[in-house]
């Protein structure tokens, strides 16, 4: 093996966006024919720095140093993907950048061909893309059209393109977020047949289970620092995931508890939602109270319709669904707001809360019609104030104060002033969309403990997560979702709801 | 490299100072093409000094003139505020101001205490149904506001110019295309005697205060402010989207058919198509000079009025182009906007060497 020449090698970088530090003097060296995993949770930065090697972003300092084709080390141009390209380095994306309306041919030579030669000759390069798919065992066909690919087809043509622009050094973003296993291990098998030939990788994950597997040496990000750098052979989960979350998880103490009346039934209930997401096909789920239901899944396979069906965001086209046992005709938030549903929304950012208005402000939007807030059309601006100095002590949300924007709040605050919002109106449902997603421990903690101190309230709360662990830890039952069906799992191991999310049967 | 940040805190002092310092920014660069017009710098700004401040009957023609722009710039704050693009000021105007003549030309025969209420009603009505149809398309069908409120100004225009040739001409008119003149007791008081500054002023006042107190506090403003700032998210806290469009449309409109009723029924008396040279286009300029801030509005306008009625005083008293007069308006609206961004950001050098 030549795995002791250094192919590339990253110098003390960092990136701020705004207050936030997004990576934090790294250094990362890579070498050639190896597989590199970079771990780390949501949020610890890993794609902003294959971001920053890429052009993308251009670090605030650091440098990048690339072995050119000479076999010397020479920095990059920083923040230019055309230099980056040029050096050999090759990106596959977690979102796949094709043209769904051409050719899988078309999409590999796409940026390769000039796009003012009078005519292409394309079977040199079909040529040669056929050795390459030979050599590694990638395979697609060449001549169908991208938008008719499975998932796994697509990914398999971003890496034949990457390849066919002649990369030494390939990253891959996580490629198996959106693959099935056996997809995953044909793309691993496929993996090392590259490396052989010489290609080095970096691979984005945050899966312990096929980092292990397939990576030679894996670097652990945490809070923008690289925390831990060990090679694969010395590794085991236990030793990485203490690295990735940094101190053992506290356990939410927790009874069981005998459950209620149903708070929500959904019977047959099918719904399309934007035709762009995955829907949801006859689905029976209840949830009772003193109950928390977990959903697991990969993300798209019908999460969203489904939270915004109990957000009253979507309808159903068929079956009904009821809340404490009222068969629900006329769907809008407002009118699941007053029969008592709490909803903490996936993109908190986005659909949580108004980052221009203030914290007070924020703290009351969903109680607008409420008499301590409305007199006759009027703010309340007394008793907002005073809700929001009660609240902010109560859930510890950190800030520069009630008035200023809650643009100003970090991520984990702004969750705890969504928690607030719902909390204190002492919901019989919760909808918790991806609670935790971005959050660090603290908050992360913070936020199991309000649930289960609803669970015991008599809430019955329905938590929607892609974490695994949060929904081991937290649910009283699992429900596994997959290609818009909702199956209960039965087997609550790890194993058997990975294959079930997969769409297998456990 | 620079790299640029959103202040955290903007101060009260910064977001004052910097538009007073932007318009002394645009009046100097005004200067330049001042000079290139071969006028001395400082008897034109002495002149313009004048024709603002050098008597009472100019000072009052600059109120005058800021009447309008008052209540056109108050109605692109309210729309603007909640990210509903109303560039139909200016056909709500007309509207406002057709309906002014419509019941205030000898319709209805009453008493100035109580007509002149049903003109400015009637005027803000037309106003506001004038924004609420192209609104009304923009929820239900989802047609781009920016479009259908620009395209129905011609509209309402032309729709004018038929009334004018038709039901609301004037007979005695001399066949000039002009509507009869209000009746006596549905004008607008003088507010001061052989000046002409009427009460729209007052009514423009008032309903700056009004729009303040409803943006500020109110559940309607407040509705405004969450759907302007975040729709989905407003959506998804259960406030009615749609709806609050609705409601920000109407009132929008309707403060710019005021705009129309004060102009007919204080100043001119009756209507032609020349009644306003774009009072509802220079009032989107005043919103975003106040930063959408309705007092700002006000003092804005006054600033816009000015200029306008400086410059026209100016260019008479030295003899250069009035269109310097737009000039200067352009380069403080571009100043301000300029300055609002450095009153937002900051700019930190970093050192190049690192990067």
């Amino acid at each position: 093996m030549m795995k002791n020449t250094r192919v590339l090698s990253l110098e003390n970088i960092s990136k701020r966006f705004g207050s936030v530090v997004a990576n934090n003097s790294v250094n990362i060296d890579l070498y050639r024919g190896e597989v590199l995993a970079l771990l780390g949770e949501n949020g610890a930065g890993k794609t902003t720095l294959m971001n920053m090697l890429f052009g993308h972003y251009i670090p605030d300092s650091g440098s990048i140093d690339v072995l050119s084709f000479e076999g010397q080390m020479e920095p990059l141009t920083l923040g230019h993907p055309q230099a980056s390209l040029d050096a050999g380095i090759g990106m596959v994306h977690q979102h796949f950048t094709l043209a769904e309306n051409l050719s899988v041919l078309e999409n590999i030579l796409l940026g390769s061909e000039k796009i003012w030669a009078w005519r292409h000759n394309r079977s040199n390069a079909r040529d040669k893309i056929t050795k390459i798919m030979n050599r590694t065992g990638l395979s697609a066909p060449l001549d169908e059209e991208v938008g008719k690919l499975t998932v796994g087809e697509r990914q398999r043509v971003e890496i034949l393109k990457a390849l066919y622009q002649e990369v030494k050094i390939l990253v891959l973003d996580e490629p198996t977020a959106v693959l099935t296993p056996q997809e995953a291990d044909t793309l691993f098998e496929n993996i090392t047949a590259m490396t052989k030939d010489g290609l080095s990788v970096i691979f984005i994950s945050h899966k312990l289970r096929e980092v292990l597997a397939f990576s030679n040496r894996i670097a652990v990000l945490r809070h923008g620092k690289k925390v831990g750098e060990i090679p694969t052979s010395e590794a085991n989960e236990r030793v990485i995931a203490r690295m990735m979350v940094g101190e053992e998880t506290i356990e939410n103490p927790r009874k069981k508890m005998k459950i209620g009346s149903p708070v929500l039934q959904l019977n047959g209930v099918s719904s399309k939602g934007d035709s762009t997401r995955t829907s949801l096909n006859r689905t029976n789920l209840t949830i009772h109270k003193h109950e928390i239901v977990g959903v697991a899944g990969v993300s798209g396979n019908g999460q969203s319709v489904l939270a915004k069906l109990i957000s009253g965001l979507a309808e159903p086209d068929s079956g009904e669904l009821l809340i404490d046992g009222k068969n629900i005709k006329y769907f809008s938030p407002k009118e699941m707001q007053s029969l008592g549903v709490g909803r903490i929304p996936e993109d908190r950012h986005h659909d949580g809360v108004i980052s221009a208005m203030s914290v007070a402000e924020n703290l009351i939007i969903e109680r607008l019609h409420d008499k301590d807030v409305n007199n006759k059309g009027f703010l309340q601006n007394k008793s907002i104030k005073k809700n929001a100095e009660e609240l902010i002590e109560k859930y510890d949300i950190r800030g520069p104060g009630i008035d200023a924007n809650t643009a100003l709040l970090s991520g984990g605050n702004i969750q705890k002033l969504i928690l607030a919002r719902v909390f204190e109106c002492m919901p019989n449902l919760i909808l918790a969309n991806q609670p935790t997603r971005g959050l660090d421990l603290g908050a992360a903690n913070e936020v199991a403990r309000r649930l289960l101190e609803a669970r015991t309230r008599g809430a019955g709360i329905l938590l929607i997560s892609e974490d695994l662990d949060e929904i081991l830890e937290l649910s009283d039952r699992i429900m596994v979702i997959h290609d818009g069906s909702l199956t209960e799992a039965i087997d609550l191991s790890r194993e058997a709801i990975g294959l079930m999310m997969a769409g297998e049967k456990a | 490299m620079i790299r640029i940040e959103p202040r955290e805190m903007p101060s009260k002092w910064w977001t004052i100072g910097i538009p007073i310092i932007s318009a002394f920014v645009a009046i100097l660069l005004a200067s330049i093409p001042l000079t290139l017009a071969g006028a001395n710098i400082f008897e034109a700004y002495r002149q313009m000094a004048n024709g603002i401040f050098g008597s009472t009957f100019a000072f009052t023609e600059m109120l005058t003139r800021a009447t309008p722009l008052i209540f056109t710039g108050l109605a692109a704050t309210i729309a603007f505020r909640a990210k509903l693009w109303n560039i139909g000021a200016e056909g709500q105007l007309y509207l406002g101001a057709m309906a002014a003549v419509a019941v205030g030309t000898g319709l209805i025969d009453a008493p100035a205490f109580i007509l002149i209420p049903i003109i400015l009603l009637a005027g803000a009505l037309s106003g506001a149904i004038g924004m609420a149809a192209p609104t009304y398309l923009k929820t239900r069908f989802g047609a781009d506001e920016v479009v259908t409120t620009l395209l129905l100004n011609f509209i309402v225009i032309i729709f004018l110019q038929m009334m004018l040739e038709g039901p609301l001409k004037d007979p005695m008119g001399m066949g000039w295309p002009q509507s009869e003149p209000i009746v006596d007791n549905g004008v607008l008081p003088q507010l001061l005697p052989r000046m002409r500054i009427h009460a729209g002023l007052i009514i423009a006042l008032l309903t700056a205060g009004l729009v303040h107190l409803f943006l500020s506090k109110s559940i309607w403003g407040f509705k405004i402010r969450a759907v302007g700032e975040n729709p989905s998210a407003a959506l998804h806290a259960g406030i009615n989207v749609k709806r609050t469009f609705m409601g920000a449309a109407v009132v929008s409109g309707a403060i710019a058919g005021l705009a129309g009723v004060s102009e007919v029924a204080g100043l001119r008396g009756y209507l032609t198509t020349d009644l306003s040279p774009g009072f509802g286009y220079t009032g989107i300029v005043v919103a975003m000079l106040a930063g959408l801030s309705p007092i700002g509005v006000v003092i804005s306008a006054i600033f816009i009025a000015s200029i306008f009625v400086g410059a026209d005083t100016m260019s008479r008293a030295i003899g250069v182009s009035s269109y310097l007069a737009d000039l200067v308006v352009a380069l403080s609206l571009i100043c301000v906007l300029i300055g609002g961004f450095i009153a937002r950001y900051k700019f930190i050098r970093t050192n190049k060497g690192n990067v």
